[in-house]
């Protein structure tokens, strides 16, 4: 793989991330992190759809009228959530049912929408096949982040499993309660912050004057 | 950037919207015997942990016809109108079979007055014999549905399951854990007096009375849906338990 091309994949997981950068897709980086493993399904549905998607307008980019060319983005999108929704349905069914109405509403991801349209339009498949997968992780990095910290100190567990053990149970005679706060989505835009601030405190580059 | 005719958009546009519709209907009806299948055998892995028997999808089938002897249909008045033998797999009595009853649509007939037919489980474990309700409701965000399965008092609560189609996850999608769901077993649908109550899903359950089970935290909405669609449900079935019991 060209320096190029690893750039397509790298650039994405930091200094171009898609939420903590551009802030896209913040809203199912809410709706679907207060446990990992729909956090995790929900990442690689993601990067399913938008390296998909980046293919075969980058196939098309030439034939698509400029003026009808969101409205054509549009339909591979849904075309290509659904398709993904109705093979989770027949063959992961219940990691189909875990993430429910989340994989329609993957279509408003502007995650999606904003790689057709400002790359997939102007460069070769290949390339925006890496840019989809690239923009898919550094979405899915962000949601497995915020997922482990709401999953862990909002119930104790992480992917299921209990992490905090039992006997420090305010139930069972300890000092410990769950923080109800990491359940729900405030939390979820709490975390980003900090990984924001994390980020551009590492990154001088990304601060505005 | 190159210039594009009226007749070419139009064109390419019909174009591309049947290509698109082309191939999801194909998916669709490649798919759908999958779906289907899917569909079925989670509702028989449903029935069966509503009286606390855990199946994998292969097995499910199997132990289906184990536990499960009869699927009843029942309509109005408490009458029995369908009767299928589970074990020999035909119909006894009626013609449709009670475990293809769509109980939301039935739920929907109900409402405009007209006649319905609510499916009725009759299973046995461990030699008693007994009772699964199907369950189908609203929670916040959209349906909610389960089973219920009551010992052949047709009172005591002998398990239950639930499930969602869209609840928040680690909010009201908590009703389909362990945690929220035992609390169910040995509870009463009938007070101590005899009137029927159904179980109650709140905040602060008296643990006492034996009729009411907690509610979960920050899954308010949810709880009340459960709670509702287990008395709304459980209610139609009044008349054909006071055939049985009395």
């Amino acid at each position: 793989m060209s320096g190029k091309n690893l750039k397509l994949i790298k650039n994405p997981l930091s200094k171009e991330n898609p939420i903590t950068v551009q802030v896209l897709g913040i809203c199912s980086a809410l709706a679907v992190t207060a446990q990992v493993k729909p956090a995790l399904v929900m990442a690689i549905s993601v990067i399913v759809v938008v390296a998909l998607s980046n293919v075969i307008i980058s196939l098309l980019r030439n034939t698509i009228p400029p003026r009808i060319r969101i409205i054509v983005q549009l339909l591979v999108v849904a075309m290509m959530v659904i398709l993904v929704d109705q093979f989770l349905k027949a063959f992961v069914y219940d990691v189909s049912k875990q993430l429910s109405v989340f994989v329609g509403l993957i279509i408003t991801n502007c995650i999606v929408m904003g790689r057709l349209e400002a790359f997939a339009m102007q460069n070769k498949p290949w390339a925006s096949f890496l840019d989809g997968i690239g923009n898919g992780l550094g979405y899915g990095l962000i949601l497995f982040i915020i997922a482990f910290f709401r999953e862990l100190f909002g119930s104790g567990t992480l992917l299921g499993y209990q992490i905090i053990p039992d006997s420090w149970y305010a139930a069972n005679g300890g000092f410990y309660h769950n923080n109800g706060l990491f359940i729900l989505p405030p939390m979820a835009l709490i975390i980003v912050g900090i990984i924001i601030w994390v980020h551009r405190s590492r990154n001088k580059d990304l601060c505005e004057n | 950037m190159k210039d594009f005719s009226n007749k070419y958009i139009f064109i390419y546009a019909t174009v591309l919207v049947l290509v698109v519709a082309a191939v999801l209907a194909t998916t669709a009806t490649l798919l759908k015997p999958f779906q289907i299948k899917n569909v079925n055998t989670e509702k028989v892995q449903n029935l069966l942990a509503a009286i606390n028997v855990e199946a994998s999808f292969d097995e499910a089938e199997t132990l289906y016809k184990e536990y499960f002897k009869e699927e009843l249909g029942i309509n109005k008045e408490g009458n029995v109108v369908d009767v299928y033998n589970v074990a020999e797999g035909k119909m006894v009595e009626g013609t449709e079979r009670p475990f293809a009853i769509d109980v939301k649509k039935q739920q929907s007939l109900l409402k405009e007055g007209q006649d319905v037919v609510f499916p009725l489980y009759v299973y046995e474990k461990d030699g008693q014999k007994g009772y699964v309700i199907p369950l189908q409701g609203a929670g916040l965000w959209g349906d909610i549905w389960g089973n219920i399965a009551l010992a052949a008092d047709f009172n005591t609560v002998v398990g239950v399951n639930f499930d969602h189609a869209g609840e928040t996850p680690g909010l009201g999608a908590e009703i389909t854990t362990k945690g929220f769901q035992e609390p169910f077993i040995g509870k009463h649908i009938y007070d101590a007096a005899g009137n029927f109550t159904s179980v109650i899903v709140k905040k602060n359950a008296d643990a006492t009375t034996g009729n009411e089970v907690d509610a979960i935290s920050g899954g308010t909405i949810t709880s009340t849906g459960v709670s509702d669609m287990l008395k709304k449900d459980l209610e139609f079935y009044q008349n054909y338990r006071n055939k049985i019991v009395e």
